[in-house]
């Protein structure tokens, strides 16, 4: 019986956690569409998520698409498929490979800075006192992270596709001696713009969840130092688990009749 | 219409889990009065203003603030009648993403939506007036000593000049010198607004400064209201212990033997 208790213990927090996430989403999003915005928050976090998160997004990339070009030509050459590899290369990259590196690299470092952030501004009643200067913390803390967020990944992982196509490019001419004009053509040639678009329709669902995921940890941590460092790594592993799923789930949706 | 206190509880009830900790607090305060409550640590006076404040929702009982009932109150209607609040929290709670200036100005520009250039005038007549040169407005709040903070923090609950301002422990954790700058602040920011005020304290020094009337809070209820200057002869035993800070006594702390 006591084993039935706990699965049913389990099953009810379980439910809780889902209503409060459910509420605080539907809250945090009905700010995000309603005036007034504050501009300078959202552009505050936009350079922070956008523009700061280039170099890690960008060498992930880049040496994603080079070990991409590396690794299936090792395969390819066995059956005499070499010309398959840029194409290879720029399918990977933009339908999955962009939006989930730079979704995971990005959980790793804006989910865990908002999280804490947010956290010790819980902790230390700044949230609080937002609310006691007339300023809705949702409005204030939650709704700019998540327009930033919805809006930076998908340019993130553009400029990540076209770094990690460059990737393999310079992998397939100066490695592997490929005709740069060739493999150029290849890699045009079988990109359907459908290829594109899922990649930065992923990277939209995944910026929202991971500022979503950092929001909410942060917003609801208590108990010191302690538990802002338990928010941030909740908020990480839960971002990251999100966007597998996810990513598999939007993939199903996109390419599932083919 | 005189005779309507300015805030009113009746039969205030909250709990944390099973955690008893407001057990049916009922308080008038007047208009324009200086109220200090007196207390033990943890027996739920940060929680009693946070309840006045919406911040905490009480489990029953009534709240009004000039005789209208608040514990009901849609999101907008709070953040109209926060207008009327300052709050000095108990670690100054300052944006430590802001610069000081912006602390202060906070309220005036995005609850009031002042421009940024006036707002900044008045928060540097505010800091002024609390004892801080224009020097100190630039500075971000991590570089500032905790009584500083405290200052600043006040400069902040007076600058868009409440009609009701409530200061946790503001003397908390400061050398007697600095606590009694504040204590004076105190005073003389109240008097200046015309402001009603309620004061936090465990700190009978300050007590004695600030207070027009004391309360003293005792396992989740009000166990004693009186003048400031009957404090000394209160004939209630529980006041006299904590004023005159007795370890034996009718008030027993939960300690058990090593
Ligand atoms: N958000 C909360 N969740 C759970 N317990 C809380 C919360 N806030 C306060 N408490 C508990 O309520 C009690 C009273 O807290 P508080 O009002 O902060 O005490 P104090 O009188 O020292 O200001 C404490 O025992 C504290 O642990
Ligand atoms: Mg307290």
């Amino acid at each position: 019986m006591q084993f039935l208790a706990a699965i049913g213990r389990t099953f009810l927090v379980f439910l809780t956690q889902t209503g409060r996430l459910a509420l605080f989403t539907s809250s945090g999003v009905s700010h995000a569409i309603r005036p007034p915005l504050f501009l300078r928050q959202i552009i505050r976090q936009m350079v922070d998520i956008g523009y700061y998160s280039l170099p890690v997004v960008g060498l992930t990339a880049l040496f994603t698409g080079m070990v991409l070009a590396l690794q299936s030509y090792s395969g390819f050459s066995r059956f005499q498929a070499e010309g398959a590899i840029a194409t290879v290369v720029v399918l990977s990259i933009t339908r999955e490979l962009g939006p989930v590196l730079a979704g995971l690299m990005v959980a790793g470092r804006i989910g865990a800075a908002m999280a804490a952030e947010i956290g010790t501004m819980r902790v230390t009643e700044q949230i609080d006192a937002l609310s006691t200067l007339s300023t809705n913390p949702m409005k204030y803390l939650v709704a700019p992270r998540l327009l930033a967020g919805v809006t930076m990944l998908p340019l993130l992982v553009l400029t990540a596709d076209i770094i990690g196509v460059f990737g393999g490019f310079l992998v397939g001419v100066y490695r592997l001696n490929f005709n740069p004009a060739s493999y150029i053509a290849r890699t045009w040639e079988y990109l359907e713009p459908v290829d594109v678009i899922s990649g930065l329709v992923k990277a939209a669902v995944f910026g929202f969840v991971i500022a979503l995921m950092g929001c909410y940890f942060g917003y609801r941590s208590k108990g010191g130092a302690q538990g802002v460092g338990q928010a941030t790594t909740n908020s990480v592993v839960s971002a990251s688990i999100l966007i597998l799923i996810l990513n598999y789930l939007i993939t199903g949706l996109f390419f599932s009749t083919k | 219409m005189t005779d309507t206190p300015k805030i009113a509880l009746k039969h205030v009830h909250k709990r944390f889990g099973h955690k008893v900790v407001l057990n049916g607090i009922d308080l008038e305060v007047g208009r324009g009065e200086s109220l200090v409550i007196i207390g033990g640590s943890g027996t739920g006076k940060s929680v009693m203003l946070k309840c006045i404040l919406g911040l905490l929702h009480p489990d029953s009982g009534s709240i009004k603030v000039d005789g209208e009932e608040t514990t009901r109150l849609r999101p907008r209607e709070r953040e109209k009648l926060l207008h009327k609040f300052g709050m000095l929290f108990q670690g100054a709670a300052l944006f430590d993403s802001l610069p000081v200036w912006e602390n202060v100005a906070f309220g005036l520009i995005q609850g009031e939506h002042m421009p940024r250039a006036k707002a900044k005038e008045i928060a540097v007549r505010k800091l002024a007036a609390v004892g801080l040169n224009a020097d100190v407005a630039e500075l971000s709040p991590a570089e500032l000593s905790g009584g500083m903070q405290k200052r600043v923090g006040l400069a902040r609950a007076i600058a868009d000049e409440p009609e009701i301002i409530f200061f946790d422990e503001p003397t908390t954790g400061l050398d007697p010198i600095m606590a009694d700058v504040i204590n004076e602040l105190i005073v003389k920011c109240v008097k200046d607004l015309g402001a009603t005020a309620v004061t936090i304290t465990h700190d009978m020094a300050s007590a004695r400064k600030i207070a027009d009337r004391v309360a003293m809070i005792h396992q989740g209820k009000i166990i004693w209201t009186g003048h400031a200057k009957d404090i000394d002869n209160s004939g209630n035993p529980y006041v006299d212990q904590f004023v005159h800070g007795r370890g034996d006594g009718p008030i027993q702390m939960q300690v058990r033997a090593l």
